[in-house]
């Protein structure tokens, strides 16, 4: 011990300090970028929805393997062809102190249903809901809705007496040009409270100790921060200032992988990176091909699939971040046929032969439209498609862009070849399969198809789909469509993203598919 | 390099007349800023398509449109925005959902703490070193920080911060690599200033931002130096049998700063502007960063007011150096005869 008494004291102060934060458990946490409003119905956006998972709860979760699970309904039914009933949770409290009972759900379906909602890709189908007694109430659906649970996972539940206090009955809406007092203020079942909140700076949740639910995990504090420089970011990780980073950057992860202070967790994204073709201009837009549109061809569409090799993309573009795919969903969705997601080997002879026989032994040269910040290494995953189809004589010509631009384009048709990354919310195969396979048409017909493939087989399943309810049923419905499409070679599919999160060597996480850190299981030590 | 006297009668007029003129100058470069900040609105994608989902109708845009004010001619926009701007209202933040100003004023106070820190950082260590390295043309240590200076000329700021953090947050664990540290509030001031974490996070950062201007400074106030001791009376001086304390601070350095205040009144416009890259750096929660993040998300509103502000800022300190030349360099007047006369 040094003799001088101040600094005898100071260390004494530390060492006490370093005790009490070894029994605080605070999960300090960064990404990019920061949450963007605390209201649970304005923004539908992947971390704000992972946040407001802690603060405020929807009717059914989804468990660690991602099956839908009761949260704060305990058990539910059909009553009707359009209406399913759910028992609500006894004995839940709001974080100020009001009972949950079935006048919030009725408020909350409704908020979320308000025009300045943001949540309408879950409120599809959903016309409303109706109060039976304190602790049961019926949610309508406009036919029948066989993911009316999936949806439900995204629609949080609020106080109706709290948002009435405080004059936020509707969602945030830039309209009225004010700032809403939900969007700094939160008032949820969840198993966290929201302590205090600074934008872009830094958001504070403590344990909400009256949770009626079970906590896994020992974090009693989380302290978000977001840090927009990936190497800063970084450097907080390596230096102990933070202790988990959702979003490492992609180029860094061999290295921190080797650092023994660190641990990275690597899981399979829901999201699944393809290419697609204009099938229905008679002539392309971008291309020497004049007269005729080739990728109106299927051999020459089979050839192009031939010439590219997934496998060397993963291991010479990815450094194996990733999972090569047949299909257009990752395995995670309902729908997802093992069977039908067997990669095809590279056959460079059997292109050519395609292609000659689809009358162009030469090749001819496109445009391939391409997004350089939006997927992981998507621009570097154009180039190496461009060299591969070099090998059997067709010239791309490569076209990449950031995403503000690059999205704009391509919604309006205005491509010959693009890549496309989806993903899947609801984990069901119609979402995709309506979104990307399906004739473009209303209601969210092929509203990413955006090379109009079209084929009326695969209409008629996908349609039969949207209203089918037996789960064997939708599996083989699932099944005809992705079958259909993949002898069509409709599309490129290339593989499911890796994501991986970086953590401090104590701390142990539940990895997820969409990407949602759940603090309930988190365990710091 | 001597002022001489002022002629005050006659220069106070001058000076109202001076000054008004500028005040013009000042008005219409804002006119040009806001100009080309409200361009923004009109030129960088659509905020109709920003603001509603995409699955909205032909009439809800519509709606939209007329709710916004977007109908209605070009003109009677521009002047609605100049009117708003001049009294502080930039709207909404389309990132954040809240009133632009309120944003701005939440954000200056770090923005401003670390450009402080940084301007004094640079005068407090640039100038001893510029007279150093005046006085000691020759020696190994001034050679050492004449070459230590081509760094801060040269590299580029980001990389400097990421160095630095390298260094002292990950390597040595001392500093820490981003934000602010705790900050507390002084009469709606947020300032990191009172506690030891706040003082600790401003290291960094400030040194970052200040570094290119402490190299110039110090480059600065070397050349006068070396060109002032050149001159008569600093010989003179020598020869009366002076100490070279009083010939080197008295008479030389003093004589060398008249350019230097002018630089670093300049230069702390740009310390402000500039501050963008630093506070992105270190996730310096103040303008520059906000105006980051709202360029990601097409925030124009921010975007907007940031220009601004900035203008405005690089405005009024561009009058207070012109007024301070006007009282120092006779020249600058334009009635010469008035103190020609002795």
């Amino acid at each position: 011990m040094p003799a001088n008494p101040v600094l005898r004291t100071a260390i004494l102060a530390a060492a006490l300090a370093l005790c009490a934060a070894a029994n605080a458990k605070t999960l300090r946490w960064s990404s990019q970028g920061d949450i963007l409003t605390m209201d649970p119905h304005a923004q539908n956006e992947g971390l704000n929805n992972t946040v407001s998972d802690h603060i405020y709860e929807p009717l059914v979760t989804r468990g660690k393997d991602l099956k839908i699970e009761p949260c704060l309904a305990t058990e539910w039914k059909a009553t009707g062809p359009t209406a399913m009933q759910f028992k609500l949770r006894p004995g839940v409290r709001f974080h100020d102190g009001a009972p949950f009972t079935a006048d919030d759900v009725v408020f909350s379906i409704e908020r979320a249903l308000a025009p300045t909602s943001n949540f309408s890709p879950y409120m599809q189908g959903i016309t409303g809901a109706r109060k039976i007694d304190d602790l049961t109430v019926e949610i309508q659906t406009k036919g029948a809705n066989p993911v009316l649970l999936p949806q439900l996972t995204e629609v949080r539940m609020m106080s109706r007496a709290w948002a009435a206090k405080h004059g936020v009955q509707r969602p945030q809406d830039f309209k009225n040009k004010e700032e809403t007092f939900a969007a700094r203020n939160a008032n949820g079942t969840g198993p966290f409270v929201l302590k205090s909140r600074e934008a872009d700076v830094k958001t504070v949740l403590v344990l909400n100790s009256n949770w009626w639910g079970k906590m896994e995990g020992n974090v009693n504090e989380i302290v978000y921060q977001p840090i927009k420089q990936d190497g800063t970011r970084l450097a907080a990780l390596l230096s102990g200032e933070v202790d988990f980073v959702l979003d490492p950057p992609p180029q860094d992860i061999p290295r921190l992988k080797k650092d023994g202070k660190i641990k990275v967790v690597e899981g399979n994204e829901n999201r699944t990176i393809f290419y697609g073709f204009d099938q229905w201009r008679d002539e392309l837009l971008y291309s020497t091909v004049k007269g005729r549109n080739p990728f109106k061809d299927q051999r020459v569409r089979e050839a192009f699939q031939l010439a590219i090799d997934v496998n060397a993309l993963k291991t010479q573009v990815m450094r194996g971040l990733s999972t090569p795919t047949a299909v257009m969903f990752a395995p995670q969705v309902a729908g997802y046929d093992k069977a039908l997601d067997a990669v095809a080997k590279p056959d460079r002879a059997r292109a050519r032969k395609l292609m000659a026989e689809a009358g162009y032994p030469k090749g001819f040269e496109v445009t391939l439209d391409c997004p350089n910040n939006r997927y992981i290494n998507d621009e570097k995953l154009c180039q190496a498609t461009a060299a591969m189809l070099a090998q059997i004589d067709v010239k791309v010509r490569l076209n990449a862009m950031p995403r503000a631009t690059y999205f704009p384009k391509i919604q309006k048709f205005d491509t010959s070849f693009y890549m496309l990354g989806w993903g899947v919310p609801t984990f069901d195969s119609l979402y995709a399969l309506q979104s990307l396979l399906r004739t473009v048409g209303q209601g969210g017909d092929g509203n990413f198809n955006l090379g109009k493939y079209s084929n009326a087989k695969v209409d008629a399943a996908i349609d039969a789909l949207k209203t089918e309810t037996d789960p064997k049923r939708r599996a083989a419905l699932t099944k005809e469509a992705l079958s259909i499409h993949k002898a069509d070679v409709g599309h490129i599919p290339l593989h499911h993203q890796v994501i991986p999160w970086a953590m401090r060597a104590g701390v142990s996480v539940v990895h997820r598919a969409d990407n949602r850190l759940t603090v309930k299981w988190v365990k710091v030590n | 390099m001597h002022p001489r006297p002022f002629a005050r009668r006659e220069g106070g007029a001058l000076m109202i007349a001076f000054v008004i003129r500028r005040l013009v100058q000042g008005v219409l470069v804002m006119l040009v800023v806001g100009f080309i900040a409200f361009s923004l609105f009109n030129f960088v994608g659509d905020p109709v398509a920003l603001m509603l989902p995409p699955e909205a109708t032909q009439a809800d845009r519509q709606a939209m449109r007329e709710n916004l004010g977007l109908d209605r001619p070009f003109y009677v926009q521009f002047a609605t925005f100049v009117t708003n701007a001049v009294q502080g209202n930039f709207g909404i933040s389309l990132r954040l959902g809240r009133p632009v100003s309120a944003l701005l004023v939440e954000r200056m106070p770090a923005t401003l703490e670390l450009a402080f820190i940084a301007a004094s950082l640079a005068l407090l260590v640039g100038i001893p070193l510029g007279v150093y390295t005046g006085l000691h043309r020759n020696s190994w240590l001034s050679r050492l920080f004449l070459a230590g200076s081509l760094i801060g000329v040269s590299l580029p700021t980001f990389l400097i911060g990421i160095f630095l953090i390298l260094i002292f947050a990950v390597w040595l664990g001392v500093l820490p690599s981003f934000g602010r540290g705790d900050t507390t509030m002084v009469g709606g001031w947020s300032t990191g200033f009172l506690t030891a974490s706040g003082l600790k996070a401003l290291i960094l950062p400030s040194i970052t931002l200040g570094l290119f201007q402490l190299t110039l400074i110090m480059r600065l106030v070397r050349s006068e130096m070396l060109e002032v001791l050149r001159t008569d009376y600093i010989k003179f001086a020598r020869a009366r049998g002076l100490t070279s304390r009083a010939v080197n601070f008295g008479h030389a350095l003093k004589n060398t700063l008249v350019p230097v205040i002018t630089i670093t009144g300049l230069q702390l416009g740009a310390i402000i502007a500039f501050a963008i890259i630093t506070e992105t750096v270190f996730q310096w929660p103040g303008m520059g960063l906000l105006f980051i993040q709202a360029v990601q998300f097409a925030d124009i509103p921010v975007m907007a007011a940031y220009l601004c502000l900035i203008g405005f800022i690089f405005v009024i300190i561009n009058l207070v150096v012109d007024m301070l030349y006007y009282l120092v360099d006779p020249r600058l007047r334009v009635d010469r005869t008035a103190v020609g006369g002795h």
